[in-house]
């Protein structure tokens, strides 16, 4: 279990000790680079263990709270994803963040994330999951706002912050919620309690359940952005890429899942088959996916597409747990781990040889100029619009098969974007990598350093092959194994069918294009749910609520309570005020008189 | 012969002169002067109060005069400081009449 | 002491504390101060303290009055321009004065009165026997007079010597704090 601890707060003690010692001494890179190495090796060491251990952190009465540790194949698969890509993004960083100001800051903020990463997969109570959440959402506002002197990086950072806080608030209230139902906070224990109380209680158990699960979904919501609060994750593309394809690909936006999935697995799968909570779950999830899907067919940053392209993948997956099929769900989110960090860090290798650079149609032809980031780019490509045999297909064809089996409108819904999937990835692939250069900056691009290459290929690499089932049956969190590698059936056609079209209608489309030749004002902006909520939610309703705020501070709290109290003690103090008149002579008489009347009641007053 | 009383009495009297200056006068050093007044009554109330307790040796009680004593050479320090002051006041505000040193007004 | 110089006296003593407050040039204040001292010490002597009386002369009149004149010149203070003195601290100053007269008669009143015991010869004689028989102070003594400064020495360092230390550094930290208080400012 030492090792265990180790893995929790090695990152922590190296997060302070970057912040506050080795700020000046440029070490900072190395020691994280170091720390993620050990937490990978420790990771792999724990893989597949069974415990559990606990400390009380804080204890009211009979009543404490506990920082524990729980080893589970759940938990240790997805730290290896959360280490392992951890490790490769943090060597990535090494050479994308040379020439930065303040890299310190910076490795110290991944190292803070991977503490609090951390801490969510192996929490063992959802206090301390909760507890995480809150921290891995305060590491991601740090690192999203790195470079805070650009006002947009600043401003994405504060909606990223501001979004999670509101699934948060559902969150606190469902675990609440859950406490009250179970009577436990600890995983272990809530199975229990549940039963206790579906047995008490049988008539109301249903719709308790829903309320506290859709609670707790709200986090998951926020978390893993999806709608309608996914308005952040697109903006939070303003980070420095590697901690995009580290947090907001990878590890972070699927925590949602993990900790949806964590729930189902501890309060038993069979309690949520046919639960109202999950279908509202699993459409979320779909209507997720399919909305991403097609506003990233508009998009024109190249790390935008990627965003909205991990929008609708965490969408898939949200059904998929939705639909009870959380097996399916955990091992896309491990196979998307894979090839979305991939991409990402593909995408942040042609923003660096492109002199930070990042509209699509500024760059063009870059296969050739950056032959090893165009191949492995193509991997990833290639996985996530689940080309057979690479590791997206296999765990995509699980999620298409469990909506096949039990919704078919989301199976159809699902099957639209497996056709907008290839599409809008067949665009950006065509039109950055293939062609001719359209920019100074493309022409100009060459090669980057085997600091950023090695990664690259290392997660191209396991991009391709996570999916086969002697991989996944041993590192992924949960995975259900098909009788068949490939079960030749009316999912695979349709999954294939749509795969070709995406792919054939995106090349038509976009070869040898010079300027975007499909015009849709409706997904270029989002549909037009940002402008939405800055003008409606923000305008009306926070206003309006600002202002009874305002009102009730002014008067209730300023005027009455605060202010009526002052205004008692000035006035009491005003009265006494006027006897220090600073006169020497009154206060001479004052003393005068007060000898007098001590002599008057001493001596003649008995 | 003047008894205890008659003493007592006028060295209350200068007490009563000693604050009746405090109270009334506005120049600091007036008042300061007051003040040795005051002090210097009830010195002569310590004097007397030796000279009419005559302890079994027959001699006036000197433990009185020791006060004494004590009481003029404090006094002698206090004047040195306190005149300290008055000049320090003096430059720092150019006035040392009592009206117009009301800083402590609240 | 007879009667008569004992009025004397008190009459210039209080005469003068009278006009330390009724004079305004300060000057005027400050001799008037020192006449009051000097009465004061008559009486002191009356009361056979000739020791405070000599140095109620040397140190009050002698050394402070001398400070005191020193600093009115030094300031060269003005006389008190005649403003018209409100009528309320004056009227309340004379209440106050006229209150704690009238309790000290009363006090006084209510108090059996003590005649001042005999200091004879005789007595004085008698008492030589309570110190060493060829000290100054009983030979002084069987002589039939009161050796004032040696018995104040005598219990000054037999039985106050440790207030006597106290009271040197207390007079050091007043010459420090004076030296210090009267340095000018470094501007």
């Amino acid at each position: 279990m030492n090792l265990a601890w180790t893995l929790l707060f090695l990152p922590l003690a190296v997060a302070a000790a970057n912040q506050l010692v080795l700020k000046k001494t440029g070490l900072a890179p190395i020691v994280s680079v170091g720390s993620a190495l050990a937490t990978f090796v420790i990771a792999l060491i724990l893989l597949g263990k069974n415990e559990t251990a606990y400390f009380a952190w804080a204890t009211i009465g009979d009543f404490s709270i506990n920082i524990g540790i729980k080893l589970d194949q759940l938990s240790t698969g997805m730290m290896i994803v959360v280490t392992g890509v951890g490790l490769l993004v943090h060597v990535f960083s090494l050479a994308y963040m040379k020439d930065d100001a303040a890299k310190a800051r910076y490795f110290a903020g991944l190292s803070l994330f991977m503490f609090s990463m951390t801490g969510i997969v192996l929490a063992d109570n959802f206090i301390m999951t909760f507890i995480f959440w809150e921290l891995v959402g305060l590491s991601s506002y740090l690192l999203i706002g790195h470079w805070y002197q650009k006002e947009s990086a600043a401003d994405a950072a504060k909606k990223a912050f501001l979004c999670n806080r509101i699934g948060d608030f559902g969150f606190m209230v469902g675990i609440l919620m859950l406490w009250g139902i179970t009577g436990h906070l600890a995983f272990d224990q809530m199975k229990g309690g549940l039963e206790a109380f579906q047995a008490a209680n049988p008539a109301i158990f249903g719709g308790v359940l829903s309320a506290a699960v859709l609670c707790i979904f709200c986090g998951a919501v926020g978390k893993s952005a999806q709608l309608p609060l996914h308005v952040w994750l697109p903006d939070a593309m303003e980070g420095p890429t590697p901690v995009s394809a580290l947090i907001h690909a990878a590890t972070m936006v699927a925590a949602g899942v993990y900790m949806l999935f964590r729930l189902q697995f501890t309060l038993g799968f069979e309690v949520f088959e046919g639960l109202q909570a999950s279908a509202v779950i699993a459409w979320t999830g779909g209507i997720t996916a399919l909305a991403a899907a097609l506003m990233a067919t508009q998009q024109d940053d190249i790390k935008r597409v990627l965003a909205y392209s991990t929008l609708s993948q965490l969408g898939y997956m949200v059904m998929a747990v939705g639909l009870v099929s959380g097996e399916a769900g955990m091992f896309h989110l491990f196979t998307h781990a894979w090839f979305k960090a991939l991409l990402f860090l593909g995408s942040g290798a042609v923003i660096f040889a492109c002199h930070h650079e990042q509209d699509i149609w500024k760059m063009g032809g870059l296969l050739k100029k950056m032959p090893i980031t165009g191949f492995t780019f193509l991997i990833g490509f290639a996985a996530l619009i689940a080309v057979p045999f690479t590791s997206g297909f296999f765990s995509k064809e699980q999620i298409l098969e469990a909506a096949h089996q039990k919704e078919p409108i989301l199976f159809w819904i699902a099957a639209a974007v497996a056709v907008f999937t290839p599409f809008y990835m067949t665009r950006l692939y065509v039109v950055a990598f293939l062609g001719k250069n359209r920019s100074e900056n493309a022409s100009h691009a060459h090669e980057v350093g085997p600091l950023m290459s090695g990664p690259l290929v290392l997660l191209a690499t396991l991009g391709a092959i996570a999916g086969f089932p002697f991989i996944a049956e041993k590192f992924s969190p949960a995975y259900h194994q098909p009788e068949h590698l490939i079960h030749l059936g009316f999912v695979t056609y349709v999954s294939i069918g749509a795969l070709l079209t995406g792919v054939i209608a995106g090349c038509v489309l976009y070869a040898g294009k010079e300027k975007d030749p499909v015009s849709i004002p409706l997904l270029q902006n989002r549909f037009y749910i940002d402008g939405l909520y800055d003008n409606f939610l923000v305008r009306y309703f926070q206003d309006t609520f600002a202002a009874i705020i305002a009102f009730f501070d002014e008067f209730i709290i300023s005027g009455l309570i605060v202010g009526g109290l002052s205004r008692a003690a000035e006035s009491f103090g005003n009265l006494f005020r006027k006897v220090q008149s600073g006169s020497l002579q009154g206060y001479a008489f004052a003393f005068g008189l007060g000898v007098i009347l001590v002599v008057y009641f001493t001596v003649f007053g008995r | 012969m003047a008894t205890l009383n008659d003493y007592l009495l006028v060295s209350g009297l200068l007490f009563a002169i000693g604050l009746a200056g405090v109270v009334l006068r506005r120049n600091v050093i007036i008042v300061f002067m007051c003040l040795e007044l005051m002090l210097s009554a009830a010195n002569l109330t310590l004097v007397a109060f030796s000279r009419f307790n005559v302890p079994p040796n027959g001699l006036p009680d000197y433990n009185g005069q020791m006060l004494v004593f004590f009481v003029i050479t404090v006094a002698a320090a206090e004047v040195a400081v306190g005149l300290a002051i008055i000049v320090a006041l003096y430059r720092a505000r150019q006035t040392i009449h009592t009206d117009e040193l009301t800083s402590l007004k609240g | 002491m007879p009667s008569y110089l004992f009025w004397l006296f008190s009459t210039v003593m209080l005469i003068g504390g009278v006009s330390v407050i009724a004079f305004r040039n300060p000057v005027s204040s400050a001799l008037s101060v020192v006449t009051c001292f000097v009465g004061l010490a008559g009486l002191f002597i009356g009361l056979s303290a000739f020791f405070v009386g000599v140095i109620q002369i040397l140190v009050y009149t002698g050394a402070v009055m001398v400070l005191f004149l020193f600093i009115i010149m030094l300031l060269d203070l003005k006389d008190e321009e005649k403003a018209a003195k409100p009528l309320l601290p004056i009227a309340a100053g004379i209440a106050l004065v006229a209150a704690f007269t009238v309790q000290l008669i009363g006090i006084l009143s209510r108090t059996p009165n003590v005649i001042a015991p005999n200091l004879d010869k005789e007595t004085l004689a008698a008492a030589a026997s309570g110190f060493p028989a060829t000290s100054k102070i009983a030979t002084t003594l069987t002589q039939g007079k009161l050796p004032d400064v040696h018995l104040i020495g005598h219990t000054l360092f037999t039985q106050y010597n440790l207030p006597l230390q106290i009271l040197g550094v207390l007079l050091l930290v007043a010459t420090i704090g004076v030296v210090i208080l009267s340095k000018r400012q470094a501007d």
